[in-house]
């Protein structure tokens, strides 16, 4: 036993010798490689999507450096990046950022997953004038705090269900409407409240039910019941995947009739899946969606991209994963444009990125946000028992028409 | 504040009913950490990880193509096992040491439970879904979820089990015996190591069945197993040890207490609430406990 112990810590000691001697020779350009950084949720609970994020990224890697890599100064670079786990939890992801700047030398990031440990690591980029091209956070409080070296891919939380308020308004004909709605206390979801409150003020619509749901809670039942009790036109629900399934869940066993219901994470939740025809009607805020028509060179479309990552990682492709790979085109299209490995120059290059890839056109606003790409709602529909999401909004890349309203429980097999 | 349940009276209604439904589940995990409480003097943190744990065999049965309500009785037959376990690998060592140890290994294995269904199962959010459709009474404006009627039947229903048992049995005499005074159930031959075993695992048991229940009315995740054991603490300091009846009324009082807090206070207040009914009674105790003469400050 002793001999064994013994033997496990000097080959442990020696493993981890060998790693940090591989791990501090990393420089930002080695050869020609560049070097990028990210920390990302491997383990803990947000690895799930944490791995979703490092596939999509990977994906986006082989890709670039299989066609011909970044073109710098005449010369061709392949990409690599160096990832450790966070495990979720935001005061390791600052740590780790640190350690791949000052010790492993990075001086270009890609972000972790979720809007929490964004909001850790942006800090710490900014400190060291480290460009960041992030994918996975959306809180609108990252835009707001003047981040130079901050860029992200997506569009902000607040504009997720935003687009459902409107589409309410007009399925009212035009007049205001009631609006009952459930978020989690967490930055995400509080985002996407503020959103549903512009949203409401704009169009003179009332909020009658506005429950903050604590992180610890999987019951909504007394949220149900109010809705139940005061009928209103709308319900929104923004939870992570526990608040869509849990909503889902209880709206069926309770009987609740909306004639609209508008989620967030339906498709992280697989609610389609684990649901089935309960979910169906039910109003999802996506970043994307593989039959949007956007094109690049790299993925093609959506549908190839969908078919590749499939292909490669054995599972279809969640929005989580689509923008992470748009977040390396971006990084390509800035070192060309900028031609050089200057950090500062990057980053203009970064400022200045106004193009199209599969996923979005992607062009940043004064806070590093996307704003050339809207959301999209895609509905919940079922075939028989089997259900699939269909993209009802906005109506340019509308592949089906926006069911309203849902028909009562008493009418539903 | 919010006064909508006070104009709605059919809310009212609701509410209780959704709060002693919910109540008994919370007693039965109650129950099990009181009687492992007793018994060792342990306060095991992870009690909520064993719910979960529970949760997640019913679950992967439900994958597998069985109806996840087996779980309520295959779940707790495993989960005695790994109660069992874990009592020899790590809880007789600190059985005899003061709270303090206890409460950290405990934590300890909450900590590697989590991690454990994480990398098993993963980090999604899962249910498993038992398709026992809705009771409404009242014209449908009170609505009950048969699940949640199902879970707190097959609750009283083991809780009532397990109260014969432990008065019948020569186990339960033998648990009870050593409750009361470890020592002397020790001298008057009663194997006091298997006891703790035993005790360890029915513990386990009865947050198998809960957990089961919960897969099919609310949802599982590896990380969701704190509030439970916050609540069955709390149940237990309300109730106090080895006291079924009163674990089954302070469950549903609790049960009931986060309804209206929901209700009345918001729903940002309701697990909040619990916290503050904590101190509350907490502090309340001590009161009552320095009124007593034998009490050593």
């Amino acid at each position: 036993m002793n001999k064994i112990a013994k033997l496990f810590i000097t080959l442990i000691s020696a493993l981890t010798l060998t790693l940090s001697s591989v791990t501090s020779s990393f420089a930002k350009v080695e050869g020609d490689m560049i070097v990028l950084g990210s920390a990302i949720s491997l383990t803990g609970k947000y690895s799930s999507n944490g791995v979703h994020t490092q596939n999509g990224y990977n994906m986006a890697v082989d890709r670039i450096n299989k066609m011909g890599g970044v073109k710098v100064g005449g010369k061709s670079y392949k990409f690599e990046i160096i990832y450790y786990d966070d495990e979720s939890n935001p005061k390791r992801a600052a740590q780790l950022a640190e350690r791949l700047i000052k010790q492993d030398g990075v001086h270009y990031m890609l972000g972790p997953y979720s809007s929490g440990l964004t909001k850790a690591i942006a800090p710490v980029t900014e400190k060291y004038k480290i460009p960041m091209v992030e994918a996975n956070g959306a809180s609108r409080s990252l835009f707001t705090k003047g981040y130079k070296y901050l860029f992200a891919v997506l569009s902000p939380a607040n504009q997720y269900l935003e687009v459902a308020i409107d589409l309410a308004v007009e399925k009212n004909g035009g007049k205001p409407v009631k609006i009952a709605q459930a978020f989690e206390q967490d930055a995400f979801s509080q985002d996407v409240r503020l959103g549903i409150l512009d949203a409401a003020k704009r169009t003179g619509s009332k909020i009658i039910i506005d429950d903050k749901l604590p992180k610890e809670l999987n019951d909504m039942a007394a949220t149900l019941a109010k809705v139940k009790a005061t009928k209103p036109d709308v319900l929104v629900v923004s939870g992570h995947t526990k608040g869509a399934l849990t909503a889902i869940r209880q709206i069926a066993e309770m009987k609740v009739d909306v004639p609209m219901l508008a989620m967030t994470h339906c498709d992280a939740a697989k609610l389609s899946k684990q649901h089935g025809k309960k979910s169906e009607y039910a109003l999802c805020a996506s970043q994307w969606h593989k039959n949007l028509s956007y094109k690049d060179k790299f993925f093609g479309g959506g549908k190839k991209y969908d078919k590749d990552f499939k292909k490669e990682f054995g599972y279809a492709p969640p929005y989580q994963s689509a923008e992470s790979s748009a977040a390396l085109l971006v990084f390509k299209d800035a070192f060309e444009r900028a031609n050089s490995f200057d950090r500062d120059k990057v980053r203009d290059a970064l400022k200045a990125t106004d193009m199209q890839t599969f996923y979005g056109n992607i062009k940043f606003g004064p806070g590093g946000q996307n704003v050339a790409k809207p959301m999209i709602l895609f509905q919940v529909r079922c075939k028989g028992d089997t259900c699939e999401n269909k993209v009802v909004a906005p109506t340019k890349w509308a592949s089906d028409k926006f069911f309203h309203p849902i028909p009562p429980w008493s009418e539903r097999s | 504040m919010d006064f909508l349940i006070f104009q709605v009276p059919m809310l009212m209604v609701q509410a209780s009913l959704d709060g002693i439904l919910l109540g008994i589940l919370f007693a039965l995990i109650a129950y099990g950490m009181a009687l492992q409480w007793g018994v060792m003097n342990i306060i095991n943190i992870a009690q909520g990880d064993l719910v979960i744990l529970g949760g997640y065999i019913a679950y992967t049965m439900y994958l597998a193509g069985i109806h996840p309500a087996w779980g309520v009785i295959v779940s707790p037959i495993i989960m005695y096992f790994v109660g069992w376990a874990l009592y020899k690998l790590v809880i007789n060592k600190v059985v005899d040491r003061d709270l303090f140890i206890s409460i950290l290994a405990t934590f300890g294995i909450a900590i590697v439970f989590q991690q454990l269904m994480n990398f098993i199962f993963g980090a999604d959010v899962v249910v498993a879904q038992s398709e026992y459709g809705t009771t409404m009474l009242f014209d449908n404006s009170v609505t009950l979820p048969n699940s949640k009627i199902f879970s707190a039947f097959i609750s009283l229903l083991y809780a009532v089990a397990l109260v014969i048992y432990m008065k019948k049995s020569r186990l339960g005499r033998a648990i009870r015996a050593t409750a009361q005074n470890a020592r002397a159930a020790k001298i008057l031959g009663v194997d006091t190591e298997k006891v703790y075993a035993a005790t360890f695992g029915i513990n386990a048991a009865l947050c198998g069945i809960a957990g089961a229940l919960i897969s099919i009315t609310l949802t599982l995740h590896p990380y969701v197993g704190l509030p439970y054991t916050v609540r069955s603490f709390m149940i237990v300091i309300v109730a106090g040890l080895g006291n079924l009846p009163a674990v089954a009324i302070s469950g549903m009082g609790l049960g009931l207490f986060e309804e209206f807090a929901d209700y009345i206070l918001g729903t940002e207040f309701r697990i909040g609430a619990v916290f503050m009914l904590l101190v509350f009674i907490l502090v309340y105790r001590r009161f009552k406990l320095s009124k007593k003469r034998e009490y050593l400050k």
